[in-house]
């Protein structure tokens, strides 16, 4: 299956039937959850709630954990049907239609972070002949850092293409002032390997800006991956069993020759020393 | 959008630096709707506010009663938290547009959001 933004631009992609498909399958709906939480981890939040903003906030999935968590969000995103789908939710964030590439329109120091799962590489392609992914990736960041309060975090969880994609992405958000960089939870998994890059819009007084500590590093596992693995064991095991001992030996041989001659089959074939003899393997 | 969030937002077209926040309302339709009250939010979110930009759009919606600045001593003050809470995190603009005052840029709202997406001129 390609990636879905080559095969079409955000707001075509999230028409009204991929919106709500998206939105309602359980399956990816945990999975965001479990990104915001991360996200939301990873942003380092002094206690108390918080004014935060998510970008490409869809139909409000991540949007919701900020809710749960006591914070106060406002979320923009380019697809209007994944909007009117939040709206059917009833998310309480402020939700704007707006497209991330042409800057943010706050005022600065207005948010004390920013979270966005599953957007960033939708940022790097050139939809249409005019936009340069570069140019919009750069007003992008240069706008978010303005609008973020000094010190505070931007993490952005995404599906980076190759590493090129990653050392375009980190080039310019180092260019418009930001530090950090990218974190790898579970960078030996396959399935739950992720990518958060994150990102400080400069230094509270006093405090330093250190990178978190990233999941999976010691070789501890996914609970998933656990769960597989045991799995695979047990069916290891199982598997092994049934290929030691084949039921079709001489013995068994020689007794359904025995009953076929006493039904009165007449085809029933002579008893040689090559009845049932053990052949050589040749597979 | 809850006007906590429009005394935020300036005005991105290109090259619109100045005069462009707060955005002009017209033809706004205001709608209030419940919140819980959090104190602690609040006065965290004091020093951010704009209070002549809040209370000009408070005039421009018809919201009487905001007073001309925060008074002192504000975190103390039970009262002027509650009217905050329900003049930025209760009233909502539901339909209308924003206008800049600079470059006369149009933000249509439908059904509480804002339409901020530009023009290729503007970008």
């Amino acid at each position: 299956m390609s990636r879905p933004e080559h095969i079409a631009p955000p707001e075509i992609f999230y028409g009204d039937v991929e919106a709500r498909k998206y939105t309602d399958n359980s399956r990816i709906a945990s999975i965001q959850a479990d990104m915001a939480y991360r996200a939301l981890e990873l942003l380092n939040l002094p206690p108390g709630p918080a004014y935060l903003l998510d970008i490409g906030c869809g139909s409000g999935l991540s949007g919701e954990i900020l809710e749960e968590e006591g914070h106060a969000w406002v979320g923009m995103d380019i697809s209007p049907s994944m909007l009117e789908v939040a709206l059917e939710r009833e998310v309480e964030g402020d939700l704007f239609l707006q497209d991330a590439g042409q800057g943010m329109s706050f005022r600065p120091g207005t948010f004390d972070g920013a979270i966005s799962i599953s957007v960033l590489q939708w940022l790097c392609n050139a939809d249409k002949q005019v936009n340069r992914p570069k140019a919009r990736m750069h007003r992008f960041f240069s706008t978010l850092y303005a609008s973020l309060r000094k010190g505070a975090r931007a993490v952005f969880q995404f599906y980076p293409e190759n590493d090129d994609q990653i050392q375009m992405i980190t080039d310019v958000a180092t260019r418009c002032g930001f530090e950090g960089g990218l974190l790898v939870d579970y960078p030996n998994s396959k399935k739950a390997k992720k990518y958060y890059l994150c990102l400080f819009a400069g230094q509270q007084t006093g405090v330093r800006n250190d990178m978190p500590r990233a999941l999976g590093e010691n070789g501890e596992m996914h609970p998933d991956d656990q769960r597989s693995i045991a799995y695979e064991r047990r069916r290891a095991k199982h598997h092994k069993r049934r290929t030691t001992k084949n039921i079709k030996d001489k013995q068994w041989i020689m007794r359904k020759k025995g009953i076929a001659r006493d039904r009165g089959e007449k085809q029933v074939a002579r008893d040689s020393k090559y009845t049932g003899r053990k052949r050589k393997v040749r597979f | 959008m809850r006007l906590i969030t429009h005394n935020m937002l300036q005005c991105h077209a290109k090259n619109c630096n100045v005069n462009n926040f707060p955005l002009r309302f017209e033809n706004a339709e205001v709608e209030l709707i419940e919140a819980d009250f959090n104190p602690e939010f609040l006065i965290n979110m004091l020093p951010k506010l704009e209070w002549n930009a809040l209370a000009t759009t408070a005039v421009q919606l018809g919201i009487a009663n905001v007073p001309a600045q925060i008074p002192d001593n504000a975190a103390e003050n039970e009262e002027f938290l509650k009217a905050l809470h329900g003049l930025i995190l209760e009233t909502h603009v539901q339909q209308g547009q924003m206008v800049c005052n600079n470059c006369q840029h149009v933000y249509k709202i439908t059904n509480g959001i804002p339409n901020m997406l530009l023009g290729e001129h503007e970008i």
